[in-house]
């Protein structure tokens, strides 16, 4: 009896808390990075492995702005733009001859993409990470903590960037043109929707996407040729826990798979916190394929 | 009573189509003149619909002409086609169903160069055509009714104020009233100025609607007739339809 | 017909004779590094041979190769780390037990999903291995991998003869000529006929009545096997295994090999090693590490002009 309550008064009820926030931070920018992803594979039956690497460049291109402008806001602008026009020219040099063609085909011709951006960023860049420093200081005091507003703010920030994409989709003749090419792609074209360049604005959205998460994410993290690798791993195994092609699913899948994540570093080492994420994909992947947050397949 | 023949809106010359390896268009030629209903009659599996496939883009011919106000638009892909003015309606209708009445409409309507007032002009028609719509129109397209979606499938095409409507047998498996209200549609349009090539198997319908019927057989027109000169139960009627 | 088969037999086996003979002939006349790379083409051509057996004959794309390569490595460095003095079969033995079942638990799991699931299962995997090992220091040296000392070449315990590069050569040679002639007789089996009838259209095989949940997980497990047989040999060779050979980026060049080379051809996949690897040698003399920008581009290329492959052209004769 006297262990039980022991166990309970020592239960790391601040810390439990803190680990709640950042794993909703992590959470929400995780989701921004998959709600990319699962858009371009929702529309085009793309698997973009390169999503990593666009991540990693607008992290980039913000670390060149930032040290030019000094501004933080215009980093993020600027890199999601630039990335967003890179998405587009990717896409119509390498995935439209593609088209028609074993979607597999996708996979690799991505992957080559990914390994190719990957080692332009080292040779450009160089092995040391860099910083994009914080646009605002502050704290506010969590426990005993002194828990920086930024962290909130890109919160906030990524769930405002997935409620316009929402909101883009629902309403707006682009949110049209989009859902009609998913549903039925040759209806779509015979109504006159030009479905190739579709195709072309969504990648390029969900590159801006990633970009302007890998802008975010800079100031938490170093930025190196190297950080796409372990978000695009993290943000397919969201997706595919969350549906494929569900948005709603991705976002809550993120959040889900972060918290978690961010609780099993309370007890082991970060390196070791990623296996949550891997139980939580086997687990999907056994009782629920098609996807935890998804009611029931259609 | 011959009038000067005007030059033809479709012009199909020798079109051959494969899928695969099946042959299934063996060198189709026909014509559409602006604002005539054409019919196309055939047993099943003849390629009527392919036909229309191959005109609207979907299936692209291996060998062909086919011109559309004189132009070529073989290897156009369909988008372009729809935007220079050819609507089409397919076999099963195809609405998008998980879009609502108003955006199934939309994807017709929201074209550049069309001005909000002329939006809400071709609105209205199609919602007077189609009052069922109107009150449907912000349900899943889904949701319809088969002959609710047969007339959102027409109607989306009228969004395009298309030239021609390639009509993939629009009365299948439809009640009887719905089929009548097809027949006046297609008037409705032809009056309009609309030109139509339908492909049917109601043999009546197609007859009262049209100025000139093809037969097809086999991949290829057999015969070609002023739909005026038939009755319902002439012999050529039995010979390519086979009843 | 009969003439026809014996022809095409005759020309084969002439052809593969020929073939076998160079490469065992080369390493005379080469200096001691292109002696090693040869070999090393030829391992790593094994593991991309593995590889076409799920991606060319059953149509599974994996990437999860780098898990069955990988434990193939570490089975084969428990034998023989933990046995003295270190035995050449004993290691064979462990790596192939660990790789199959690694490939055991990953069939199971993976072979449900369809095509791009698959993929990214198969992938995801092979970082839950990689961070296994790369954590699990005091067992696997985490990091740093291990490093042993090469057992000796004997048979039955007799004789023991250390490894030269010649030898050494030759024993990775002979291995890698065998498991092709193996892996064909398997895939012109008709235990082989029935993956690819699977890789052409899933289900109508399932409809026809075989049981093509079984079918897959074999193929996963034959071609985890011979992944594995690959990983044993470069621990042999190199005399370390390290968890970098665990990422997944191992598996997407082993892919990457397969699709130079030419799917569903079996020797394809060991051109394509080949290919690969002398652009990354030619590559390295001027671009330094970053070879992989201009091979990446080459790769991309061949994916959309080429995706046949090198061998593409040869694949029905190879397979007849």
């Amino acid at each position: 009896m006297g262990t039980i309550v022991d166990f309970f008064r020592n239960f790391p009820i601040d810390l439990l808390l803190i680990q709640t926030v950042n794993g909703i931070v992590t959470g929400m920018i995780l989701a921004l990075i998959a709600s990319g992803l699962t858009l371009i594979f929702g529309i085009m039956d793309v698997v973009n492995f390169a999503h990593g690497e666009l991540f990693m460049l607008g992290a980039y291109l913000g670390v060149i702005v930032m040290a030019t402008t000094g501004n933080f806001w215009l980093a993020l602008v600027v890199a999601s733009l630039v990335i967003a026009l890179l998405g587009a020219a990717l896409q119509i040099v390498t995935l439209r001859p593609l088209l028609g063609r074993d979607p597999l085909m996708t996979i690799l011709v991505t992957f080559g993409i990914s390994l190719v951006l990957q080692n332009y960023a080292l040779w450009q860049f160089g092995p040391v990470a860099r910083k994009i420093p914080e646009p605002f200081t502050g704290h506010f005091t969590l426990f005993y903590l002194e828990y920086p507003w930024y962290r909130l703010v890109i919160a906030g920030l990524s769930a405002a960037i997935i409620g316009a994409l929402w909101l883009f989709l629902k309403f707006g003749t682009f949110g049209i043109w989009i859902r009609a090419t998913t549903q039925d792609r040759t209806m779509a074209q015979a109504m006159g929707i030009p479905v190739p360049w579709v195709h072309t604005a969504v990648f390029a959205l969900g590159s801006g996407m990633a970009a302007a998460s890998g802008v975010l994410f800079g100031p938490l993290v170093g930025v190196d040729h190297a950080m796409g690798l372990d978000w695009v791993l993290k943000a397919f195994i969201v997706v595919v826990v969350g549906g494929m092609g569900n948005l709603g699913g991705s976002i809550a899948a993120a959040i889900f798979v972060s918290l978690l994540e961010s609780y099993a570093a309370i007890w082991v080492s970060p390196s070791q916190a990623v296996i949550v994420s891997f139980v939580v994909l086997i687990l999907t992947l056994l009782f629920r394929p098609t996807g935890l947050f998804v009611p029931t397949p259609k | 009573m011959s009038a000067p023949a005007t030059s033809p809106l479709v012009d199909v010359e020798g079109l051959h189509t494969y899928y695969g390896k099946s042959h299934i268009l063996n060198g189709i030629s026909l014509q559409v003149g602006p604002g005539e209903v054409v019919g196309l009659l055939g047993r099943n599996g003849v390629g009527k619909s392919t036909t229309l496939k191959s005109i609207m883009g979907l299936v692209r011919p291996s060998q062909g002409r086919v011109l559309f106000d004189g132009t070529s638009i073989a290897g156009l892909p369909s988008h372009k086609l729809a935007r220079r003015g050819i609507g089409y309606v397919p076999e099963d209708r195809r609405i998008f169903r998980y879009l609502t009445v108003m955006e199934n409409l939309r994807t017709g309507l929201d074209r550049g160069g069309v001005t909000e007032a002329r939006k809400q002009e071709l609105l209205a028609k199609v919602f007077a055509y189609f009052p069922v719509l109107a009150e449907r129109r912000n349900q899943a397209g889904g949701t319809l009714s088969g002959g609710e979606q047969q007339m959102l499938a027409i109607a989306r095409a009228m969004m395009l104020e298309p030239r021609i409507i390639l009509l993939d047998e629009p009365t299948e498996g439809l009640m009887p009233r719905m089929v009548s209200q097809i027949g006046q549609i297609i008037d409705a349009l032809h009056r309009e100025g609309v030109a139509i090539l339908l492909v049917e198997q109601n043999v009546p319908l197609t007859l009262a609607a049209s100025q000139r019927i093809y037969f097809m057989e086999k991949g290829a027109i057999r015969h070609e007739a002023a739909a005026a000169a038939l009755k319902a139960n002439d012999p050529i009627i039995h010979q390519y339809l086979g009843v | 017909m009969t003439k026809i088969r014996d022809h095409h037999t005759i020309v084969f086996w002439t052809g593969f004779v020929v073939i076998v003979a160079l490469l065992g002939l080369a390493p005379l006349g080469l200096p001691e590094f292109w002696r090693r790379f040869l070999t090393e083409i030829l391992i790593w051509g094994l593991l991309a041979m593995s590889s076409d057996v799920l991606i060319g004959y059953t149509g599974m794309i994996s990437f999860g190769h780098s898990a069955f390569f990988g434990l193939g490595m570490y089975g084969a460095a428990a034998a023989l780390i933990l046995f003295s003095p270190p035995n050449l079969w004993l290691a064979i033995a462990f790596g192939l037990v660990a790789a199959a079942a690694v490939a055991l638990f990953v069939a199971y799991f993976s072979i449900r999903l369809r095509d791009i699931y698959f993929a990214i299962t198969t992938l995801i995997f092979s970082q839950i291995f990689y961070v296994i090992i790369f954590t699990w220091t005091d067992v696997t040296g985490g990091e740093n991998g291990l490093t042993f000392t090469r057992p000796r070449l004997s048979l039955f315990g007799l004789f023991p003869v250390r490894f030269t590069t010649y030898t050494m050569h030759w024993f990775v040679l002979a291995v890698v000529a065998l498991s092709y002639l193996l892996l064909r007789r398997v895939m012109h089996s008709p235990f082989g006929m029935v993956l690819q009838s699977i890789r052409e259209n899933e289900a109508r095989t399932r409809a026809i009545g075989y049981a093509v949940q079984r079918y897959k997980m074999v193929s996963v497990m034959l071609s985890g096997l011979f992944a594995g047989l690959a990983g044993v040999l470069y621990a042999v060779q190199k005399e370390f295994a390290a968890p970098d050979f665990v990422y997944f980026l191992v598996s997407g060049e082993t892919v990457i090999y397969n699709v130079m080379g030419g799917i569903g051809t079996l020797v394809g996949p060991i051109v394509g090693a080949a290919f690969f690897l002398m652009l990354r040698e030619t590559f390295s003399r001027f671009f330094t590490e970053h070879y992989l920008i201009p091979v990446g581009i080459i790769f991309i290329a061949m994916v959309i002009f080429t995706p046949q492959g090198l061998l593409g052209f040869a694949r029905r004769w190879l397979n007849k």
